[in-house]
Order: C-alpha cells, then structure tokens, then sequence
C-alpha cells in the first residue's frame, strides 16, 4: 500500500513542532510589535494568545464534561 | 439596459420548465438560469418598480436599492454553484425545490411591500421541504415534516403581524419597523424563526444534514440569510439582537464539540456565524451594518463550501460521521484542500473572506462599548476555528485512518467547490470589491498590523489547544450518539401528546360516549315511545314531592304502574274532547297571528 504524508511518524512530530514554532514566533513578534487593540488592555502582550488557548480549552473540557453529560442519549433514542 | 423584470420571476418558472429538458441540455438549462437572473440583475434600477393592486392596498412586487442588490448577487452566485455542484443527481425534485427556493428568497430579497415579502416567505418554506425530502428516507421525511411545522408556526405568527401593522399604518409598504408594540414584535418574531434565533433554532440542526447533498447545501445558504437581509431592512439597531446574537455564536460551539454527525456540526455553526450577523444588525451603526450583511456574502460561500465538501464525502464514502470516518486526504486531496480553504476563510484566517467581514462586526461591537458582546465574539471566533476549522477537516480527512479508499468527488463538484474556494480566497485578498457593493461606504481597513497579528494569535493558540488536548487524550472521544436540543420538547412532546389522546384520552371517550352520549339517546328513545305518558309521568313525580304523605303515595303507585306498562297504549289518554279542543286552540292561534300580519 501506498504511503501517504502523515503515515510517517516523523512527519506527524515535524507538523506538531512546526505548529508550536509558529506559536513561539508570534508572541516574540506580539513583544516586538505592540498590538493596538479595541480597547487598549486587548493589547497586553500575549492577550489574544491566552485568551484563545483558554477559551478552547474551557470550551471543549465544558463541552466533554457538562453538556455531554446533559444531553447525550443513544443513537436510536427517538426511533 | 434596464429592466424591470423580478429576479424571482426568472428561477421560479425556470424551475418549473426543468422536466422539460434531458442530458447535456438540461445541464446547461440548469447552469443559465442564474446566469441569465445575474444579467437581468445589472440591469435593474434603485426605486420602486411593479405596482400591483391586491384588496384596495397598492403592492411594491420589485424594489431595489444597495442592500437588496447585494444579496441580489450572492444568491445568484451560490444559486449557480450548487446547480454546478448538483448536475450528477438524476432527481428533478431537487433541482425544481432547489431553484423555486432560490428564486423564493430573491423574492423575500426585493419585495417592496409586507404581502409580497409574506408570500415568498411561505414559499421558500414550501420549496425547501422539497429539498429534505428529496433525501427520500424515512429519517429525512419526518425531519422535513417537524421543520415544516415549525416554519408554518412562524408563518403564522408573521401573518398576524402583518395584517396588524397594515391595519394601523394603513401601508403595506415594507422598510423600517423597529420595535414598538405588538405587531412589531409579531413580524420580528416570525423573522426570527427563519434565522434560527436561540430556542427557535432545532429546525435547523435538526433538518438540514437529513436533506440531500445538494439540499443542504442550497438550505445553508437562503433561509437564514434571507431573514439577517429582513432584520437589516426592518430592525437596525434592535438592541434584543446583540444578545440574542451572542448567544447565537456561542452556545451552538459547545454542541458542536460534541456532534458525530459532520454535517450537523456545520449547522450548529451555521447558527453560529448568522449570530455575528444579528449581533451586527443589532448594533446597527453603518460599520455594524455593513459587517452583517458582508459577512452574510461571505457565509454563503464559504459555508457552502463546507457543506458541499462534507456532501461530497458523504456521496463517495455513503458517511458522515467522524466515526466512521478518517484519511480521506489519501484518496480525496482536492475535496480535502477545498475543505480546508473553507475552515480557514470560515476561522477568519488572514487572506481568507472571513477575516475582512466579521472583525468589522467586532470592531463596531467594541466602538459602541458592547465590551462583554465583544468579549462573547472573541470567544465564538476561537470556537469557531476549534470546531469548523479544525474538527471537520481534522476528523473527515486525517485522524484515525478508516481504511476508506474512496474516489475523488466526481468533476462538476470539484469544479464548483474549486471555484467557491477562489472567491474565499480572492475576496479575503482583495476585499475592496466586497466593500464596494456593501450598504453604506466603507472605510474600514482590515489589513493592519495589530488585526493580523492578534488574529493569528488567537488561531494558532486555539490550534495549540486542540492539539494538547489530543496528544493528551482529553479531547472528547467521537461517539454515536444523539445529542439532545430544544427539538426534544417537540419530539418526545409530541409523542407525550399522542400517548395523552391515546390512553387517558380513548378512557375520556369510552366514559363519555357510554354515559353521556349513549345514555342521552337511550333516554329520548324511551320518552319518544310515549311522550305524553312520560311527561305525565314527570309531572306527577314532581308534585309527589310536594304533596302530603297520602297522596304522595297514591300518586307513586300511579307512576310506578305506569312505568310498569310503559309505554303502554299510546293513545290511552288521548280522549276526543281533549283532542278536538287543542286543535281549536291550534286554529284559533293561526287565525289571529294571519289577521296580526
């Protein structure tokens, strides 16, 4: 069979580490460059970072721990 | 060359003549419908055209200004896109639904007057069930009825406004309405169970990813955008709607997390980003304004997109959940890059549509001191990339590998998908040509240092966060499951409902039917036998109660022989004097009331 990209583990651990690069890189840039936000305090360094890795982490632990619990019922449940 | 000709004209008898047409001439047929709509479209005028007379009322079929105009020209564009991406599906059903709605919301879009815009209304309503049930499965007939349901109840709700607001402004003409008594809120109301507002939403998520590939993605496009374009002309600066637009970006996110079905987590996005809309509607500031309805052009292509990469996955692989799938990109790269250029355009990556239509949404949110709205927005956008941007892709084309070989999607699905990811592309590029057709002029810049820069921030770390939280193994397993919504109170309610008629309900019945009903007719029978002796009978039990011991006995004893033989000879009482004496009263009666006259 064919291997395809990221049938390669090394290749899988090149993206990973290229993605936490590219992180790295713009919080040295938002030190760099200071952001002018809508507001001012939005300009704090690292702002729009913290506040995306919190926000999808609080979303998705909210999500697998409260709501699923809510609401989720087999799939034939209104069969 | 002007032309007063309606655009919903032009879709709506197309689609009627469509069985008329086979193999390569129906294709064509199909694709220079909206291509003819989109010329007839340049040349129409601002102002009001086509008057009509309907009940003494002076009706506006065509009016046309900067704010119909573009939604004129989205739906024309997406109308051909989905044609294109549908030309393999051999079913006239969804060609003749697709394009009767289509011309339906160009309707809604240029009406010019309440009871124009109220019977396209209904008529996108009709046309778009065609297109769940074209699906033709049992799951997507009864997912079409509930959603048909629901738009009737909003219809009506439309209706009653309407009908009121014309009795006290004596106009049917429609502009704006703002928010001042119950008519108004009637007609808002009814606008907003097509927008899919918080509550008023299970239709969407519910019937959209039963409908057929091709359906939903015409279905994403007209219904709710349809109502943003409403709400923008009747309701600007409706402050309900910055929070019923909030909460529209942000609760659907966490079902979205937890959704197995990848068309049904583009709904709830769906709802997601018309919440950005509303909320802009809401603010109604000019920067506000244009941001909703350029973000509305912007969701109709790039969320068709998705749809229609999801439709083509699931036409190649016959699945949709995560599941069940995984490592498409092996077999399917071109629908796979398609896909991903719609989660970045979506996620608002810089260079991508959405990155220069929902930040001015954002931007007017924060000008106007909405800071907890803005704050709400920011965390829907980070949602947003979490879990169209990298869910769908993520689970659909990488993942775990399914061990699916598919086919790429056949040649006129790849084509329109590859034609709708240019527009992502070149809108986010060059967003001067956007801007330049919105409402009001723009001056908004989209390209600076500190939006790119913050925006990537707020990306890059969401995709951070996904993937620790799978490295991990905190991320939320996919399961086959289904998740409850507000459809619940009206699914299992209904069924509450028809147990409650079939159970205590048939008792009710069976006690009434037998005791009271029945028992009323046995009752007549046995007085009409003999009436008089009967009603002699009734008279002597009453006088029984009031007459002294010894009568009463003697008359008991009458009544109880008379019972015993009742009916007994019918005409026993009637002697001939007593009869001859009523018919002279009888007669004397007439004689008078004749001479009265």
């Amino acid at each position: 069979m064919k291997e395809h990209f990221f049938d390669k583990k090394s290749n899988v651990t090149l993206f990973i580490r290229g993605l936490f690069a590219i992180c790295v890189l713009l919080v040295g840039a938002d030190i760099w460059i200071r952001i002018h936000g809508e507001f001012g305090w939005d300009g704090f360094t690292g702002f729009y970072a913290a506040f995306g890795f919190v926000a999808c982490v609080g979303l998705v632990l909210t999500a697998k721990s409260i709501l699923r619990k809510l609401v989720k019922r087999r799939e034939d449940y209104y069969d | 060359m002007i032309s007063h000709l309606p655009p919903a004209a032009i879709l709506i008898v197309g689609a009627l003549l469509v069985p008329l047409f086979k193999g390569k001439v129906k294709s064509a047929y199909l694709l220079l419908l909206p291509i003819l709509g989109f010329v007839n479209l340049l040349g129409l005028s601002h102002g009001d055209h086509l008057h009509t007379q309907f009940l003494g009322y002076t009706l506006t079929v065509l009016y046309c200004d900067r704010l119909s105009l573009l939604f004129g020209y989205i739906f024309h564009i997406i109308t051909f896109l989905t044609v294109l991406y549908a030309l393999g599906e051999r079913n006239d059903l969804e060609y003749i639904a697709g394009l009767a709605y289509a011309g339906s919301a160009l309707g809604v879009v240029f009406a010019g007057d309440l009871l124009t815009l109220f019977i396209f209304w209904e008529m996108m309503t009709i046309s778009s069930v065609g297109l769940i049930w074209a699906r033709r499965t049992e799951r997507a007939f009864k997912a079409g009825v509930r959603y048909f349901i629901i738009h009737a109840i909003g219809g009506v709700l439309l209706l009653f406004g309407i009908i009121l607001r014309i009795h006290e402004t004596g106009s049917p003409s429609f502009g704006y309405i703002g928010l001042d008594g119950l008519s108004s809120y009637l007609i808002f109301i009814g606008f907003g169970v097509n927008c899919a507002w918080p509550l008023l939403h299970a239709w969407l998520t519910d019937a959209y990813p039963e409908a057929t590939i091709a359906g939903t993605v015409f279905l994403s496009a007209f219904t709710t955008k349809a109502a943003v374009y409403v709400l923008a002309r009747a309701y600007p600066g409706a402050e309900p709607l910055i929070w019923i637009g909030a909460i529209m970006t942000a609760f659907p996110i966490f079902y979205a997390v937890i959704e197995n079905d990848l068309r049904r987590v583009l709904a709830y996005s769906l709802i997601n980003q018309v919440g950005f809309m509303v909320v802009g509607v809401g603010i109604g500031t000019q920067l506000a304004i244009n941001g909703a309805t350029a973000h509305a052009f912007n969701d109709i292509l790039f969320k068709a997109l998705l749809f229609m990469s999801m439709g083509a996955v699931l036409k190649q692989t016959g699945r949709i959940n995560a599941t069940g799938l995984g490592g498409l990109y092996k077999s399917m790269p071109f629908t796979c890059a398609f896909c991903i250029v719609g989660a970045a355009s979506i996620s608002a990556f810089p260079l991508f549509s959405a990155f220069v239509s929902k930040s001015m949404v954002m931007s007017a949110a924060a000008h106007e001191g909405f800071t907890a709205i803005w704050l709400i927005l920011l965390f829907a956008s980070a949602g947003v990339f979490h879990h169209a941007g990298i869910k769908i892709p993520f689970f659909a084309f990488f993942s775990h590998d399914s061990g699916l070989r598919p086919k790429e999607a056949p040649f006129n699905m790849l084509l329109a998908m590859g034609i709708t990811a240019f527009l992502c592309i070149f809108i986010g590029v060059f967003p001067q040509y956007l801007y330049s057709i919105l409402p009001y002029q723009v001056d908004y810049v989209p390209y600076t240092t500190s939006h790119v820069l913050s925006q990537l921030e707020l990306l890059f770390f969401s995709a951070l966060a996904f993937t620790l939280l799978m490295l991990s193994g905190i991320y939320p397993a996919e399961m086959r499951a289904v998740n409850l919504d507000i459809d619940w109170f009206y699914r299992k309610g209904a069924r509450a409902f028809l147990w409650a008629l079939d159970v205590p309900g048939a008792a009710l019945g069976k006690f009434l039917g037998k005791r009271v009903f029945g028992a009323t007719v046995d009752y007549l029978e046995w007085f009409g036998m003999n009436p008089v002796v009967a009603l002699i009978m009734a008279g002597e039990s009453a006088v029984a109660v009031f007459a002294g011991p010894e009568y009463r006995e003697s008359l008991r004893k009458r009544v109880e022989a008379d019972l015993e033989h009742y009916p007994g000879n019918v005409t026993r009482h009637w002697a001939m004097g007593t009869a001859v004496l009523w018919v002279t009263v009888i007669l004397v009666a007439y004689l008078l009331l004749y001479y009265r006259q």
